[in-house]
Formats: structure tokens, sequence, C-alpha cells
């Protein structure tokens, strides 16, 4: 029997300096519904896709860290508003794909939606709460203020995929940094529909670039790639934990590793905190004198 | 026409510092829960007075049995009383370390400036009171941390493991033990080889202060006794301040751990000279950034950053003020710069004096004494240096200057930040939008603006880029030592 209409299926490719390229690999990952019927062949993402991002987030970063804490905030929460028109899809996604309830479904969109305001709320904040000025023993005026550490790479969370994603990027480009994303879940066509609402924020490209792929396949490369600053990893396993570290040390690079809960922890308030923003930023202290 | 200099024209008589006050013992050990220790199978290690190459005492080296009883007491020191004690009375503990150092300051600033070789004038003026006022500042921390978090809870770590250069020996160990203590943690620090002595007395105070013992350990020696701290299995927590190579190393063998790091590394600060600096002042700045310390510092200005329309005048002023500098007896008041650290550091600093010249930048020396026998050097400076030049990139951890210039703030910019440090650098300038933009661009843990290398207990101090991570002083540098939940 044929159908009446043959839909058409979505190419999802990455997202690489505010556009869609193909992975220049030509290689693919096939993605499955909970109930194993196919859903899309996806990029899986090349060394060479990595460094094109590297490039990309590097690029963006000046313009990015330049801008206003105020307007890096607007994003945010213009990333928030999108988020919100586009609930239907995420939510059908999270079903379809992920195997979740209608319900929890609905959740952790909510919760997704609600996190994005949260941090586009800290943009203008966290200056003045981690900041400080330095009471000197000495006629001086003395200052320390938190600037973005710089290019930071983000093994986003396996669990909740679409959550996950925004709680551990969110506090990285809030500071000002720029984040290339590797993505490998369930359900990682989300990521690519999270680019699309990045897409239509005002968010500079460069900023965020997401790679659908595999993380031990890239782990190496991204922490001894000697223009990312840092590594930010969510569920590592020890082997992957060791291997960044190591690779990590010959430049000095920032690493953080956090839990990835399941999709119900993810939505707990101590998923979100300032202290997330903590480790990619650096802290500078400027000295003048005071005199006449 | 021949500029007046003082002490040009008559020699200034020597104003030495008495050292016949000091007692050294002839050998020293660890100082391991509580108690000053000598290990029998211990072998020892001559620490030398640079300025004289006398042995002035033997040190053990700690072996990893030695490193691991010290971890041990710290262990037990933790969970059976520092964790307990309550943070006002740690405090306490803490202000007596203070005010104690500010009784010994006279023993202290002579010991240090006959094992580091550092002039007495600063051992005198700098390290030792600074390195008191690091206690007495986080000692008023020890009993507000939750103040210091918003939102958060905190609470220590456990065992923190230490290692610390030879450039500050008794303000390292301040800077490293005040806030670990203040955040209830427990120690385990290892001075560095060349310098182990003022931390020794610095280990007579906390027994005297009654400190529980194990509560700070010491213990003595080179690389492979700071290896032992890292991989010891029951320390929760490494500070290390040093070369950025060891940095790296340390970096690699905690991976795949859970223990914390904080690493302060090297540095080649660039100072900005603008043309509408107030070049007087900044040439006070330039030697002051670049000869305190016979430059062995970190965060030294070790580039010249010159706008290109004043290079000539700044470098008159700078070679006529570096004619006035004093290279002698470390123990002389009168002394400017002082022995170099080590024999193994002057040949250090003297291979890249070599490349310097070898690589085509022009040397420049002031005509001075320097005495004959002893590790000194005199003032350094080289001009007609380019970026790519080994000494632009290098850290020489010398009384060495590489002089370049510069065209818009632009290039300024540029150039300073074109090294995989980050730690310090000077901005001269008499127009304040300036420097905050400058300031701004420069990718490092502390800018001085019209100033340098000053320092304060309160001010937070560290490294972006290959400089490390992690901030010593003030509230930040308390974060590395606590969790946060």
């Amino acid at each position: 029997m044929t159908k009446k209409r043959l839909s058409v299926l979505k190419t999802y490719k990455l997202y690489i300096n505010g556009k869609y390229p193909r992975t220049e690999s030509g290689r693919y990952l096939t993605v499955k519904d909970h109930k194993g019927g196919f859903v899309a062949n996806i990029c899986h993402a090349s060394r060479k896709d990595f460094r094109e991002s590297v490039v990309a987030a590097r690029g963006a970063l000046g313009g990015w860290s330049g801008r206003t804490a105020f307007n890096r905030g607007q994003i945010l929460y213009r990333m928030a508003e999108m988020m919100e028109t586009r609930r239907r899809d995420f939510e059908a996604a999270l079903v379809d794909i992920a195997g979740y309830s209608a319900e929890d479904a609905e959740a952790e969109v909510d919760a997704a939606v609600d996190r994005l305001v949260w941090y586009a709320g800290w943009s203008d904040k966290f200056t003045q709460v981690f900041g400080s000025t330095n009471p000197v023993s000495s006629p001086h005026f003395n200052f320390t203020t938190p600037e973005p550490t710089g290019v930071i790479t983000v093994f986003s969370p396996k669990n909740a995929p679409l959550l996950g994603l925004v709680s551990a990027v969110a506090p990285v480009i809030v500071a000002g940094n720029t984040a290339v994303l590797i993505v490998e879940n369930d359900a990682p066509t989300v990521a690519i529909d999270f680019a699309e609402v990045l897409n239509n924020s005002d968010l500079p490209g460069g900023v965020i670039n997401i790679l659908t792929g595999k993380r031990d396949e890239l782990l190496g490369h991204v922490a001894g790639h000697k223009d990312v600053d840092g590594v930010l990893c969510f569920g590592p396993t020890a082997e992957q934990k060791k291997e960044i570290a190591l690779e990590a040390a010959d430049t000095v690079k920032r690493v953080k590793f956090y839990d990835d809960p399941d999709a119900k922890g993810w939505r707990a308030d101590d998923q979100q905190s300032p202290y997330r923003i903590m480790p990619f930023v650096e802290f500078k202290t400027a000295w003048h004198p005071i005199g006449a | 026409m021949k500029d007046l200099l003082f002490g040009d024209m008559w020699g200034y008589d020597p104003a030495p510092q008495g050292t016949d006050f000091v007692e050294l013992d002839e050998r020293y050990g660890h100082f391991i829960d509580g108690e000053f220790v000598i290990p029998e199978e211990s072998e020892f290690f001559p620490s030398i007075n640079p300025a004289t190459e006398e042995p002035i005492a033997q040190v053990a080296a700690a072996t990893e049995e030695t490193v691991d009883k010290a971890v041990q007491a710290a262990r037990k020191a933790y969970e059976k009383y520092w964790k307990k004690t309550k943070p006002a009375e740690r405090a306490k503990y803490i202000y007596r370390i203070a005010r104690m150092m500010q009784e010994k300051a006279r023993e202290l600033a002579v010991v240090e400036t006959m094992d580091g070789g550092k002039p007495i004038r600063e051992s005198r003026d700098v390290d030792v009171p600074l390195a008191a006022a690091h206690f007495f500042h986080y000692a008023g921390w020890a009993d507000k941390l939750e103040y210091a978090f918003p939102g958060a809870q905190v609470s220590p770590i456990g065992v923190a493991g230490q290692i610390i250069p030879w450039n500050f020996p008794l303000l390292m160990a301040a800077w490293k033990i005040a806030p670990a203590l203040a955040t209830g943690n427990t120690i385990v620090i290892k001075p560095a080889e060349t310098t182990p002595l003022t931390a020794m007395l610095l280990a007579e105070i906390i027994q005297e202060a009654d400190l529980p013992p194990g509560v700070v350990n010491f213990v003595n020696g080179a690389g492979a006794t700071g290896a032992a701290i890292v991989n010891h299995d029951d320390v929760d927590k490494i500070a290390f301040t040093g070369s950025t190579a060891v940095g790296k190393l340390i970096q690699r063998q905690l991976a795949g751990t859970d223990k914390r790091l904080t690493l302060e590394l090297g540095g080649k600060g660039a100072n900005i000279i603008f043309d509408d600096a107030p070049i007087d002042q900044a040439v006070e700045g330039i030697v002051n950034g670049i000869f305190f310390n016979q430059g062995h510092v970190c965060c030294a200005g070790s580039r010249l950053l010159v706008q290109e329309n004043i290079h000539d005048e700044v470098i008159d002023k700078l070679k006529r003020r570096m004619s006035t500098l004093r290279v002698g007896d470390p123990l002389d008041k009168n002394t400017d710069i002082g022995a170099i650290n080590s024999l193994e550091q002057l040949n250090r600093i003297q291979e890249l004096i070599g490349a310097g010249m070898e690589e085509g930048a022009q040397m420049h020396q002031p005509d001075c004494d320097v005495p004959e026998t002893g590790y000194f050097l005199q003032p350094t400076i080289f001009t007609d240096v380019t970026p790519s030049h080994r000494i632009a990139q290098e850290e020489i951890f010398g009384p060495v200057l590489s002089v370049l210039t510069f065209r818009t703030p632009d290039e300024a910019i540029e150039k300073a930040n074109n090294t995989f440090y980050g730690l310090a650098n000077g901005i001269w300038t008499d127009k304040g939008s300036k420097l905050f933009r400058v300031a701004g661009a420069l990718k490092s843990g502390v800018v001085w603006g019209n100033t340098y290398n000053k320092f304060d207990p309160a001010s937070p101090f560290g490294g972006y880029k290959e400089s490390g991570f992690g901030r010593e002083g003030g509230r930040h540098g308390l974060m590395p030592y606590l969790k946060l939940s």
C-alpha cells in the first residue's frame, strides 16, 4: 500500500560558525527511536570538524566576550523564548526518540527553558558576586574581576538530551566564553534542533558549535588541541577522565568534570549554580596608585 | 657633561646586618607530627649561602617513607583535631603564628638573606612583613567562611600537599599554609631544596604556637620528595608554585585521580610604557619590575614594551638608573641586587644571555663592582629584541630585561599577549581610558597600572594560560582549599 503523502525527512547536519555544514568525514551515525525504528542518519563528526569548530569558536571569542553582560543576558533569554515556541518539537522528540513519557518530556522542556532564563539573569550579576575590591595596605586601588577563559570544549551530558545540553553550555557562555559541544546520546537530533534555537536567538555564529559524534574518538584531539583553553566533561568514565586530564596538561588547560545525573536528576535545583560559571573564568587583579 | 650620581664620586661605607645572634643547627631534618625528626637512614644535602658559596647547614632529603609518615600525621591531625577545632580557635592559632613571626622578624629576615641571597633590605621590608601579614589576613577568615561564598556550604578538603619555590621561601610558605589552615585543612609542605632554612624557623614558630601535632608538617628534599607528596594516595589536594615544566608534570601525574590541583607557574610579564607615561616613575617601575629579588620573580616585568618614539629617552634613563644599582653582599643594607640563588640558576641565566647575544640583541650591563666569590650577576638589559628571540619568550628568572618596541596600543596588546604565559603585566600611561582598555585586553591574572610588583594578602594573585590556575590571596585564595556544595 502506498502512503498518501511521503513525509519530507530532515537532514541533520552539524552546527559550526552559525552554519549547518555536513561532516567533512562523510560518515554517519544512525539514530533510532526507542522502539528501534529508524529516525535519521546524522553526522558523525571527525577530528577535522572539531578543528573547524575551534577556529569558529576562537573567531567568535573577541566579539562575544566584548559584548556587554547585559546584552549576553538578553541573548540567553532570547534562547529561552525560542525554545518555548518550539517546545512541541522538543517534547515530541523526547517522547519518540528518547522514550520519555509525555509528562517527563514536558517537565524537561520546562526545566530547560527555565534554566536558560536563570543563567540569563546571572550574566550581569556574577561579576558583582564573585569579583571584589581589595583593601590593600598601601595607597592603591585594587580590584579583581572575572573574565572568560576562552574556547571551551564541552563533552555534553549523555542523559537529558535537551536539559543536559542547556545546563552544560549556559554557564560556559554566559561568562563570555565560546564553546564547542560534542554530543553523544540516544537522541542527538535534539542537539541539532537546539542549534536551530540558537540560530534564531541573535547568538553570534561560532559562540556555540555543535558536533554529533563519538566522545571516545574525539577525546584526545580535544584535550590535546593547543587552541582549546578548557575542557568540560559530564559523566566521564575513569579512563576518559584520565585521558582528558593527561592531554590537557600539555597546555595547562582548565579541566572540569561533573556527574551526569538521570533525566529527573537534571531537573533538580542543585544542577544550576553560579559556581558552575567559576571553572571557566580567570580572575584578573588590577592595581593603580592612589594619589594627587 | 657628566652626571652627578650619588655614590659615584665617593664610596659607600659597608652597612652590614649582623648575624651573630642567629643560631642555626648544623643539620636539619623534617617537622612531622609536631616533632623535629631526622630519620637514621637520611641522605643529606647542603644548603649553600649563594653569596659566599659556603654551606650553612646540612638538610635531610625525605624519602617516600618519610613523606608517608608526614601524610599520616596530617591525616590523623585532620580527623582527630583540626576538623573538630572551632573555627574561632583555628583563627587564634593562626593569629599566634602571625605575631610570633613579627616578633622574630629580624632573625627570619637575616636567615632568608643568608640562605637565598636576596638583599636584606628586601627580606626585611618585603618578605617577612608580607608573610606575617598573610597569616594575619587569613586568620580572620577562619571563622567567617560562611560569608565568603554566598549560597554555598563550605567544608575543608582534607590533607593538602604543598610544594613551594626558592625565590620567596618564607613568603611562599605563608601564602600556602595560611589559607589552608584557615579553611580547616592539614598540611604537608616541602620547601625548595636550596632554601629550606626559614621554613625550619617557621616550623619552630608553629611548634611554639602550640598547634596540634601533625596539623602542619614540613618535609625537606628535592624533586623526588615532591613527587612522593604528589603521588601519595592520601593527599587530597596539591598546591604547587614553581616552573611551568614541573607544573605540567604534576598535572599529568594527577590525571585520573580526584586530587584537587592549583598551579602558580612561570611568567614573562610585559611592562608597557606609553609615550604619555610619567617616564621617571616608569623607569623606577621597570627597575623594580625586573631587578627586585634579582629578577627571581615569576611575575617579573622581564619584557619592556616601550612606545617607539620614547625608546631612546627611556633606555638612556634606564641605563643611568642601572648604573646606581649596587650589586654585592646581600647582608649589606645598601645592596640592591644580591646573589643569584644557586650556581645552577646562574648558569641558566648565563645560557640565556648567551642566546640573546647570538640571536642579535644588544646587551648592556653597567660598569659596576661584582664580588669575586658568590653567584653574582650585573643587572642586564637587551635592546633590539624581537618577539621571536628566546629572551623574549622564555622565562629567564634573573636580572635580565628584554626591550621591545611598539607603535600603537593594539600592537602593545598583541605583543604583550604573545607568549604562552599570562601571569602579570604593567601599563604606564597618564591616560585612564587607555589604561583601562589595555588592562582589559591583557591576558594575565595581575595588571599593575603605573606601578609594578605590588603584593598584598588581600589581593588575589595567579595566572592565565600556562602560568597556571587558581588564585592565592584574599577571598579568592580560600576557594582552592574548600569544597563548595
